[in-house]
């Protein structure tokens, strides 16, 4: 088992931990609904630590970002950071994730779990004048959020905060300590995400610094369940839930990043030839109509045919309704009528909804 | 983690208080601090009697669903049907106002078969 550098802090906190994606991980402190109410009302705090910092330096980084990735890395701005995916030949999703470019380096911001994976494909991949470098290890990440995230953050970091764009950052120094502070997230409110290395106590100082300027906000710690419950109000794609390596970014929502008049990245004949075809199933998002909770992997019916698969539920908490996400055959989308989730032999009533569920 | 004394305990983590010849039922505060916020408890409200081990409802919380099993044989001779508009309170009250069923006890026999406090504090490590 792994461990971030703020795990004696989750236990000090008497944080619910479970193992996820090899690290001991808070699912929740106080309750899953709270945290999640204080990241759309007030400030909330995350500790992501667990996801994947991987660098790609050299003279050809940027091709090779390029060839790796689906969307189009060479928009990137030195500063900025753009949402992305890696696919197999096929199509098929590796990872999503975030790429970041610092000068002439590119930072990889990968899922834990597929960590292992996506370093293994990129070594598979590489090409010319190429490094790559995880520091996974190095780096803790920590995710402010809420609409009191800026407010929170204002004084402890010595750039003005109000002018950090959406998808920038800056390298800077939160509560004395070096950092890179971006404007990002995965929960749709105002937020930031802060990367910094260093040892366990440098990981508490930032930490308890954000705790105590976020008193006053009632700021609180937050964790996997609410970012889970969070990122789902706003249709966001979880890996291994809602894409995988069977499914692809064209049927998953995601054709906003596939950009298809790139030249020669990874899954780029496979995914033009699916769009030719035009796609089979869709990613959409769906509320019941009667009570219960959806459930990854539940059946979606109408009458007898079954016509997709549920890939992620929950009881919104923002809203109080129980909302999901699923793949449906789209010979059957029609927003006019009802389907059944098969929900352990029980079927519940369901309609297609707007996504993303809470508009921001 | 509250086990009280007076409560008898299966590996399921539901208990039972015994009052004369009935049994009341609900989910221990360990099930509901392992669950977390309870959004639904659906009690198989068509039941009349119950053997041990059969399931007499399901509890629904944000990130899972569990099956509520029955410790002891009997009739059901209530529901707590304030649980339908009010589930949070399994995570209040688990042993109090969070209680499930009450059942008439069929085999008194069968509560030697249940935990003691003691047996199910070692049970989940506490």
């Amino acid at each position: 088992m792994k461990y971030t550098k703020l795990n004696s802090i989750h236990k000090k906190l008497n944080a619910k931990l479970v193992e996820f994606a090899g690290f001991q991980m808070p699912v929740y402190y106080t309750s899953i609904v709270e945290e999640h109410l204080s990241v759309r009302n007030g400030v909330g705090v995350f500790d992501v630590s667990h996801m994947g910092e991987i660098f790609i330096s050299g003279k050809d980084a940027l091709n090779f970002v390029q060839k790796v990735t689906i969307n189009d890395a060479s928009k990137l701005k030195s500063g900025k950071a753009q949402y992305s995916a890696m696919c197999y030949e096929n199509g098929g999703i590796v990872d999503d994730l975030l790429v970041y470019l610092f000068e002439q380096e590119f930072m990889l911001v990968v899922n834990a779990s597929n960590k292992d994976k996506d370093l293994k494909w990129l070594l598979q991949n590489k090409f010319g004048d190429v490094f790559i470098d995880d520091k996974s290890d190095d780096y803790t990440l920590i995710a402010v959020q809420g609409p009191k995230s800026a407010e929170t953050l204002k004084n402890l970091v010595e750039i003005d905060i109000n002018n950090l764009k959406y998808y920038s950052f800056e390298i800077t120094k939160v509560g004395g300590v070096d950092a890179i502070v971006s404007r990002t997230g995965y929960t749709g409110e105002l937020g930031y995400e802060i990367y910094l290395t260093g040892d366990e106590a440098t990981a508490e100082k930032v930490w308890n610094a954000i705790f105590e300027e976020g008193k006053k906000f009632d700021i609180k710690a937050c964790g996997l369940g609410a970012r889970d419950n969070l990122r789902l109000e706003m249709a966001y794609c979880l890996y291994g839930n809602d894409i995988n390596e069977n499914t692809n970014p064209l049927e998953a929502g995601l054709e906003w990043i596939t950009k298809l008049d790139k030249e020669g990245f990874i899954g780029k004949d496979a995914l033009m030839k699916i769009k030719q075809a035009g796609i089979k199933r869709k990613l959409l998002g769906f509320e019941l109509i009667e009570k219960g909770i959806p459930r990854h992997g539940n059946e979606i019916f109408y009458d007898s045919i079954k016509i997709g698969f549920v890939t992620s539920g929950t009881l919104s908490p923002f809203l109080n309704k129980p909302i999901g996400l699923g793949y449906f055959n789209v010979n059957f989308i029609d927003e006019s009528k009802l389907f059944e989730i098969d929900n352990r032999g029980k079927r519940l009533k369901a309609k297609l909804t707007k996504t993303p569920f809470v508009q921001k | 983690m509250t086990i009280p004394a007076d409560l008898k305990f299966t590996r399921d983590h539901e208990w039972v208080k015994v009052e004369g010849n009935i049994g009341t039922v609900g989910i221990t505060d360990f099930a509901q601090s392992e669950l977390g916020d309870i959004v639904f408890v659906d009690l198989k409200k068509t039941l009349t009697e119950i053997k041990k081990g059969e399931v007499f409802g399901t509890v629904e919380a944000v990130k899972t669903v569990a099956d509520l099993y029955a410790p002891i044989s009997g009739k059901i001779i209530e529901f707590n049907t304030n649980l339908e508009s009010a589930a949070e309170v399994v995570n209040k009250d688990p042993y109090g106002e969070g209680w499930m069923i009450k059942i008439e006890i069929a085999n008194p026999a069968e509560l030697d078969e249940l935990l003691d406090a003691n047996s199910y504090k070692e049970l989940i490590g506490a």
